[in-house]
């Protein structure tokens, strides 16, 4: 037996490992606790390991699906079936990569109930992971909606003040979405006759049907993606959340929404992408004008980026309904970027959170007197969120308006504005918080970053800088199977052309 | 005629229920020469009987119709019946140790769950609406005695009373639709009633017979409109009866009303189907916005039956085979759930008694965490959130109304999922959310383990029960069609 067969189920299933060990682990003292955190501190990092030896031996010139498990499981509705391609391969890696982080980073800020939160973030990780490796829409759909539950429960248990309330919101705006998506799920089952998603792809549906099973999904993905106007529940989640809890969101749970646009949405229902293709842009270009405007004015550090987070999904679902191979490599490749800018952001604003107990932009200032080393930190990671050459963020947001331009010039005339949008309210925060004289006396004694934080913050530090100058791993792993997505978008939408035309 | 009573080897599809009959005459002629003060002794050996039954059912396959057309053992009754008894035998294991408390300590308790699963078992069986009847009356005879056997509590008086007054109008409903029946088809037997309406076709008579048949059963299942009364019986009837009466009575009446529909009126199923569906709506969206109110457990838990009865509906308003197999997968899902809860709730003691309503389970993560998981466990599988097995459940009745083109259903389905998940979610928020303000007793032993075994099947129904489970319920529903 090659472990190469089952390394996906292996990758998305270690974390629950950990889970089992931990439920044994008595944390009544410190030191319990301290086994805790290790515990899954290492199983969440020989889980990155695997994940990254996985990526090793991907094949980047094959577009489909590697590493594939194939069983039948319940009836003929619900199969048991793993595999990766280009685009889901690296958000694996990625959560992977930010699960040993969260642990190392709550493990001073979280010491209330520890066993239980490092539980609930291990069985996080594998729905995430999960949503990723299934090949089967209705394992997609429990795993989906399986990161609910912990994510809940986060929110709830260890988040601020009014946390009850933004885990309820969190909870129901996203759940609404979702059941909607369930049974569009089941109407794909009835017309395929399969929930495999590699059958499913190559099956075409009547154009009729892709709208309403386009909507279903779109009410599904626009939620957690957060477009605007369905972003509500973002910031209240994302304020109210420990440190680790808004990482996780930002990073990994809103590409859930952008992975299942490009998986289902783009792939499965060409058509109706098409047809609803000014109506995302739309929404698009209001997300990323209008949440930046907002993001300006807001008093609280985690409510400014979490705007910020709605405003650059805006590029990504922009670039995904675009169609071509640029604007969805763009799209990709902005979600990567994304997720480890975006989870550095928030693990900034927790370092300091930890210091002062309070997110008000207001109450700080001057940090770069006492804090060089966050100082620096801070502004590479605002650079790379504003977009600026050399770091991450430029790659995808440019590629997504480069390929967006060809189909649409106005789209991406207005989408320009964000960039500008971006670099003031970023810059704005950044100037508030770090520079400025340190008049404030409760700021006189803060310190600099730690041993631990300076290894969480360089490792996303160093990959912000390393893509944004050799940014080829990423997109030569994703190149085949973007490629391969958009040549049946425009092979789909052409042919109905034709039929149009000779219907005509 | 001929008789099924010369040879004892004749009656092999009827063994389980004459091993529970006689079974449950021994133990009442036992518990009386007895002495009255051993009614533990009672129970314990009821539930051996239950198990002894349950391993006939299962390793004793002998099928076929008995008793002149009365009585049919099918691969469906046969699944049915399984899941019942154990249900009833795992209700008793919950009032071993808390009938005291309960003022259930009396030996009659136990025998009368046993006539009342005997009388479900005829149900499950029943081929003709004579014998449906006897043994919709046995049961709902022997729940009526098991409600107000506390009987100087007036709490329990008044729930027995009303469930009594309205159990009979709901017989009255029954019988005056199975008259009807009978008289536009001139047949009783299920199987022959069919092919009468298949030579000479419906009448309106007859309809009409069938609107008072369902509603009959309707008013056992407590679907909306018919079931004001299971919120009041719920609340009076003392903790392990009512985790008797959301389970096992569930499941029989669920299978009776299956049985009714699609045998005898399976050519005329669109007639039928419209009032399925409303049954179904009405359940599901009456009991997402009633529960919402709720403040006490027991009542809370009505509502939320109500609700997964209109879940289950779901999968039967398809009236397809598909739809069938997803009442089959739910059911034992759901009473894996309930009787999971009840344990939960009989589990959580104060220094005052036991926790009867939501604000008393505040920060009961941080004094009993096994407990509240088990219970936060059940509220998410409540909901039908996945990977949980009330996902599962759900997906299979979906999944047959999407087949059947019953979009409307589903979607406001789903959207009442959505509704009830407010009322799940508010108990897991009072658990983990908020600060104790009392302290918790010790479990018992033997709630922890049902706990235990409940959550263990619940998180991972997937891997373990799903398939079979699946398969199972889709040899119960090819046997109906």
């Amino acid at each position: 037996m090659n472990i190469f067969d089952h390394i996906l189920s292996l990758v998305t299933f270690l974390p629950l490992v950990g889970v089992v060990i931990l439920l044994f682990v008595p944390t009544l003292d410190d030191a319990g606790k301290n086994l805790a955190r290790w515990i899954a501190f290492v199983t969440s990092t020989v889980t990155f390991l695997v994940s990254l030896w996985m990526w090793s031996r991907f094949d980047n010139s094959n577009a489909g699906f590697q590493f594939v498990e194939n069983y039948e499981w319940i009836g003929n509705s619900i199969g048991y079936r793993m595999g990766v391609d280009g685009v889901s391969m690296l958000f694996v890696v990625l959560t992977a990569l930010l699960t040993p982080i969260c642990v190392m980073s709550s493990w001073k800020p979280i010491q209330s109930r520890v066993r239980d939160y490092l539980i609930v973030f291990l069985i996080l990780e594998t729905m995430c992971i999960g949503v990723f490796t299934t090949l089967d829409l209705a394992m997609f759909y429990v795993f989906f909606e399986g990161s609910l539950i912990p994510m809940f429960l986060i929110i709830g248990i260890w988040g601020g003040k009014r946390r009850i309330q933004a885990a309820y919101k969190f909870f129901f705006y996203t759940f609404t979405g979702s059941v909607l998506m369930l049974l569009a799920i089941m109407a794909m089952y009835w017309q395929a006759g399969t929930l495999d998603i590699r059958k499913l792809l190559a099956f075409h549906f009547d154009p009729g049907v892709q709208t309403w099973l386009w909507l279903a999904f779109f009410a599904s993905f626009a939620v957690k993606m957060p477009m605007w106007p369905f972003h509500r529940w973002l910031p209240e989640a994302h304020v109210e959340a420990p440190t680790a809890g808004s990482v996780i969101l930002a990073a990994i749970l809103l590409k859930l929404g952008g992975y299942g646009f490009i998986r289902v949405s783009l792939a499965m229902f060409p058509d109706a992408s098409l047809r609803f293709a000014p109506f995302v842009f739309t929404l698009s270009v209001a997300a990323i004008i209008l949440t930046s405007l907002i993001a300006l004015v807001q008093t609280d550090m985690k409510k400014l980026i979490a705007y910020s987070s709605v405003a650059h999904m805006g590029f990504v679902t922009m670039g995904i309904f675009s169609g071509n191979v640029m604007a969805v490599h763009g799209a990709v490749f902005q979600m990567i970027s994304h997720g480890i800018v975006s989870a550095a952001l928030f693990l900034c604003v927790g370092v300091i959170y930890d210091r002062m107990h309070t997110r008000e932009i207001a109450a700080y200032g001057g940090l770069v007197e006492r804090m060089p080393r966050y100082a620096t930190a801070f502004m590479v990671f605002t650079m790379a969120n504003v977009g600026l050459p050399g770091t991450s963020g430029f790659v995808g947001e440019f590629l997504t308006m480069i390929g967006t331009f060809q189909i649409n010039t106005w789209v991406v005339f207005f989408a320009t504005f964000g960039v500008i949008l971006s670099a003031s309210y970023a810059l704005f925060l950044y100037r508030r918080i770090i520079f400025g004289g340190l008049t404030k006396d409760t700021l006189k004694s803060i310190l600099d970053l730690d041993a631990r934080e300076i290894a969480v913050l360089g490792t996303l530090l160093v990959l912000t800088i390393f893509y944004g100058f050799y940014p080829a791993p990423i997109l030569d792993a994703t190149a085949a199977s973007v490629s391969l997505i958009a040549e049946n978008f425009s092979k789909a939408i052409g042919s109905t052309a034709a039929m149009v035309a000779s219907v005509n | 005629m001929k008789s099924d009573l010369l040879s004892f080897a004749a009656l092999a599809p009827a063994y389980p229920e004459l091993l529970l009959a006689v079974g449950a005459i021994v133990l009442l002629i036992v518990g009386v020469i007895w002495s009255r003060e051993r009614s533990n002794g009672i129970a314990v050996a009821a539930i051996l009987l239950l198990m002894a039954v349950i391993a006939v059912a299962i390793w004793q396959p002998a099928q076929g119709v008995l008793f002149n057309g009365g009585f049919i053992n099918d691969t469906f009754a046969r699944y049915m019946k399984i899941l019942l008894l154990g249900c009833s035998a795992f209700t008793l294991v919950l009032s071993t140790s808390t009938a005291k408390s309960f003022g259930l300590d009396k030996f009659e308790y136990a025998i009368l769950v046993l006539l009342a699963t005997l009388g479900m078992m005829v149900m499950t069986s029943a081929n003709d609406l004579m014998s449906l009847y006897v043994g919709l009356e046995l049961q709902s005879l022997a729940l009526y005695v098991v409600t107000a056997l506390r009987r100087d509590d007036p709490r329990a008086a008044e729930a027995g009373l009303k469930y009594f007054v309205l159990g009979a109008l709901s017989s009255g409903m029954l019988l005056y639709g199975a008259s009807l029946i009978y008289g536009f088809t001139g047949m009783t037997q299920l199987d022959q009633i069919v092919t009468v309406i298949a030579g000479s076709g419906r009448s309106i008579g007859l309809i009409f017979g069938v609107v008072f048949l369902i509603a009959g059963v309707a008013f056992k299942l407590a679907a909306v409109p018919f079931h004001m009364w299971i919120p009041d019986v719920y609340e009076g009837a003392p903790t392990p009866v009512t985790a008797f009466f959301t389970a096992a009575p569930k499941v029989a009446a669920m299978a009776l009303m299956v049985r009714v529909v699609t045998v005898p009126f399976g050519s005329i199923t669109h007639d039928w189907q419209q009032i399925i569906v409303f049954l179904s709506i009405a359940s599901m969206v009456l009991a997402a916005f009633a529960a919402i109110g709720q403040t006490n457990l027991k009542r809370f838990m009505a509502y939320s039956a109500i609700g997964h009865v209109g879940f289950a509906l779901v999968g039967l308003s398809a009236g397809t085979a598909v739809g069938v197999e997803g009442v089959a997968v739910y059911l034992p899902i759901y009473v894996t759930m309930t009787i999971g809860f009840f344990a939960a709730m009989l589990g959580m003691r104060t220094s005052e008694g036991y926790v009867e309503t939501i604000p008393q389970m505040a920060g009961l993560a941080q004094k009993r965490p096994f407990l509240a998981a088990i219970i936060a466990i059940i509220m998410f599988s409540f909901i039908g959130l996945p990977p949980l097995a009330g996902f599962f459940a759900k997906w299979q009745v979906f999944l047959a109304a999407i087949d059947a083109h019953l979009f409307v259903l589903a979607v406001i389905g789903v959207l009442a999922s959505a509704v009830s998940a407010f009322y799940y979610l508010r108990i897991v928020k009072v658990m983990y959310f908020d600060e104790p303000t009392s302290e918790f007793m010790p479990v018992p032993a033997e709630l922890t383990a049902v706990m235990a075994v409940a959550g263990f099947l619940i998180v991972t129904y997937f891997v373990t029960i799903g398939s079979p489970l699946y398969a199972a319920a889709h040899a119960a529903a090819g046997s109906l069609f």
